[in-house]
């Protein structure tokens, strides 16, 4: 009886799989998202669809191209891979269509918690959950006899003893390029810190406050640990970094650690060696100085509704439950029914679980982001002093939100 | 003319008079894997109608133009009447993002055009005296730097001049400082990007000149040779005034060119340390949130530089045209 059920079981399974692995769509498919290894799995799942042409442009800068390739109509993309922060600017400029009537009709499959809902509408289906939290060197740490750090106070003490012993001149690493890397950082810093960016209700900025200098402070603190260079290197140049076993100890994110061990562009050493961690707290708080982000993709406003069809099958097909497998498993913390969390997710899992903020989804965070990336690059060099630079980041802001119409 | 400079221009200025709309905010509950949470989102319906009433948005005026991301009219004023030291008022002043811009731009483009002539000339004079055999491969190597696509030169040099690259050891072995980085000073980056821009643009001064080197008349050179100049007082008195109409030509073109410089800064990864008038624009077209009425300003403003910056060279070519007819 058991054997029936267990034979019927595996039946309907490879039913099921070679349905769903038949993907045949009739209007063409295009997609803009972020470069790195889970993205690039989802791309390439999408393109196995036949039919129609199934094109994507995977790139760092996709946050440049996405809105104006999806402002024409038709649009050029039919679909952006987006995150927490990149959907804001789609909403915004309201080229993003609902789901919910694709869901109704071919959502079997999707689970509930994959599903973006703003006012009650489907705006995107996520497929991965991302948090930044502690990468650290095991042979390194038990060099000096420390636990791995819990806190960014016994980095810091941890980063000095590395440095004393001789076994690294820049023992920290991280993404502190001046730009998107650096506001990203400074968020970490300052929710951990127990900031709050705007007064409750309105886009008035509260950055230049006691939270802010310490979280800037922090920072400042960070980087004399770093690769001098520290302002020009985003996430890239951070794992390149880490790869030539320059770095014992960064705030990384977690999509980005399945590369860092492997042994390609890197040794044998530093790829056994690479051990995760979770976030990481400051400043005596209880919230870990991190973000919690989820990945999804949307559906273009501007294309017709057969083209939105294909799009919504090539993409649910690319992030359909058999795609889990021993490699990709590891590439990122899914979302996906049937995934079961690998050693990479650790990190990202207690992130989870210690009650991390997720990045907050507000029509006006991406003018106050771009404000903190140009704004601190004064104060990381030396060139002015933490309030000073808050309060460029809030002039800059208010000056861009005038702008915009949102203050 | 019409199509493409005239209106391109309008459109740019038209942009910059107009802001977007006020932002019709609703408080809505969104939910995703983390949960539910109430936040604010820009409610769509109402704002069509208010693009459908007005399709380009707000009449700003000069709102932009004065606003702290451009001329900042106020708070200069504000630095001016709480100055300590005139160090102090342009410390405030360079502070801001436009004269921060600014003054690399204008810094940039006047050390690089002199030297880039001057080097394109050295190499016109040096080429034009080599025998007849080798001209043609070493024409091919100095138009090299011209021939690589700026952002992958810059970014290839980026690698090069790290602290761990080629160029970068070499300099940290030459100076006896194993600490120093050209990535991390502001005063290193800018020689750095300035350095780029002679290596990048001296070729096209160097093949104007070359050129200008083959209708020398031999006649006027040969008069001066039996009247016992020397080799630089022939350059002094025969191929220089021979030149100088190309000179013109070359600082005319290069000064609008480096006015405009951007590519070295993002391929170098520089925009800590540096910034220039069209970077500026480049960001507020690239951030999350697209700020097309600054980066519309942004441009005029530097439509308008361009235009001072050349009227020197053109009144003047204005004045010689005059006098010859």
């Amino acid at each position: 009886m058991l054997l029936k059920k267990v034979a019927l079981a595996t039946a309907m399974g490879l039913m099921a799989g070679n349905v769903m692995a038949e993907c045949v769509i009739d209007a063409r498919v295009s997609i803009v998202g972020n470069e790195f290894p889970a993205i690039q799995t989802i791309g390439s799942g999408a393109q196995e669809c036949t039919g129609a042409e199934v094109s994507s442009n995977l790139t760092a800068d996709h946050q440049k191209i996405n809105v104006a390739g999806m402002s024409g109509n038709p649009a050029e993309y039919t679909t952006a891979i987006v995150a927490n922060t990149s959907i804001v600017a789609l909403m915004n400029e309201d080229v993003i269509r609902p789901l919910d009537d694709l869901i109704a009709e071919h959502g079997e499959g999707i689970q509930k918690n994959q599903l973006i809902t703003v006012d009650g509408k489907v705006m995107a289906v996520a497929f991965m959950a991302n948090a930044q939290h502690l990468v650290y060197r095991k042979d390194v740490l038990e060099e000096i006899g420390v636990e791995p750090p819990a806190s960014y106070e016994d980095l810091l003490a941890a980063a000095e003893m590395i440095r004393e012993k001789g076994i690294m001149e820049y023992p920290v690493g991280g993404a502190y390029k001046a730009g998107w890397n650096l506001a990203q950082e400074f968020n970490n810093m300052f929710l951990g810190m127990g900031g709050s960016f705007f007064k409750e209700g309105s886009a008035e900025p509260t950055v230049n406050t006691a939270e802010g200098v310490a979280a800037l402070e922090m920072m400042k603190a960070l980087s004399e640990y770093m690769n001098p260079d520290f302002l020009t290197h985003d996430s890239n140049a951070t794992s390149a970094e880490w790869k030539a076993g320059n770095v014992a100890l960064m705030n990384m994110w977690g999509s980005r650690v399945g590369p860092l061990r492997e042994t390609e562009g890197s040794s044998q050493e530093v790829a056994d060696n690479t051990a995760i961690a979770g976030p990481m707290t400051v400043g005596g708080g209880d919230t870990p100085a991190t973000t919690l982000w989820w990945d999804g993709w949307t559906v273009a406003k501007n294309i017709s509704d057969a083209e939105a069809e294909a799009t919504f099958l090539a993409m649910k097909h690319a992030i359909r439950p058999e795609i889990l497998n021993d490699e990709t498993s590891p590439m990122a913390v899914w979302l996906i029914e049937g995934y079961e969390p690998t050693d990479a997710a650790i990190g990202v899992l207690d992130a989870a679980q210690r009650g991390t903020i997720p990045f907050p989804m507000l029509p006006y965070h991406g003018l106050l982001h771009s404000a903190l990336g140009a704004e601190l690059a004064d104060f990381m060099q030396g060139k002015e002093d933490a309030a000073t630079a808050l309060a460029d980041v809030e002039a800059a802001y208010i000056t861009a939100a005038k702008e915009k119409g949102h203050l | 003319m019409l199509l493409f400079i005239a209106l391109p221009i309008v459109s740019v200025v038209m942009q910059s008079l107009y802001t977007p709309h006020k932002q019709v905010i609703k408080v809505v509950e969104n939910c995703g894997p983390f949960g539910c949470k109430e936040a604010t989102t820009v409610d769509q319906t109402a704002t069509e109608q208010l693009r459908k009433e007005q399709p380009l948005g707000q009449f700003s005026g000069l709102k932009i133009y004065l606003d702290r991301g451009h001329l900042a009219t106020k708070e200069i004023a504000e630095a001016w009447s709480t100055r300590s030291s005139l160090g102090d008022f342009f410390s405030a002043v360079g502070n801001l993002p436009f004269y921060r811009a600014l003054s690399f731009t204008l810094t940039y483009t006047f050390v690089v055009t002199p030297l880039l002539i001057i080097l394109g000339f050295i190499i016109a004079i040096a080429v034009n005296s080599l025998h007849r055999h080798l001209k043609g491969l070493v024409i091919f190597f100095s138009l090299l730097p011209m021939i690589v696509t700026p952002l992958i030169g810059s970014l290839i040099l980026f690698w090069m001049v790290d602290s761990r690259g080629i160029l970068g050891s070499a300099l940290q072995w030459l100076v006896n400082n194993p600490d120093l980085s050209l990535k991390a000073s502001t005063e290193l980056t800018w020689i750095m990007l300035m350095v780029y821009g002679v290596w990048h643009s001296a070729p096209f001064a160097f093949v104007v000149f070359y050129a200008g080197l083959q209708t020398l008349p031999q006649d006027a050179l040969e008069s001066s040779m039996i009247d016992g100049a020397t080799r630089w007082q022939q350059i002094r008195y025969v191929i220089i005034p021979h030149l100088m109409p190309l000179v013109t030509f070359v600082a005319l073109i290069q000064l609008m060119d480096n006015f405009r410089v951007f590519e070295p800064i993002v391929g170098f990864n520089a925009e800590a340390h540096a910034q220039s008038l069209s970077w500026i624009i480049f960001n507020d077209l690239g951030g999350e949130t697209r700020l097309l009425s600054s980066a519309a300003t942004t441009s005029v403003l530097t439509i308008i530089g361009v235009a001072i910056l050349l009227s020197p060279v053109l009144v003047k070519t204005w004045q010689d045209f005059k006098v010859k007819t």
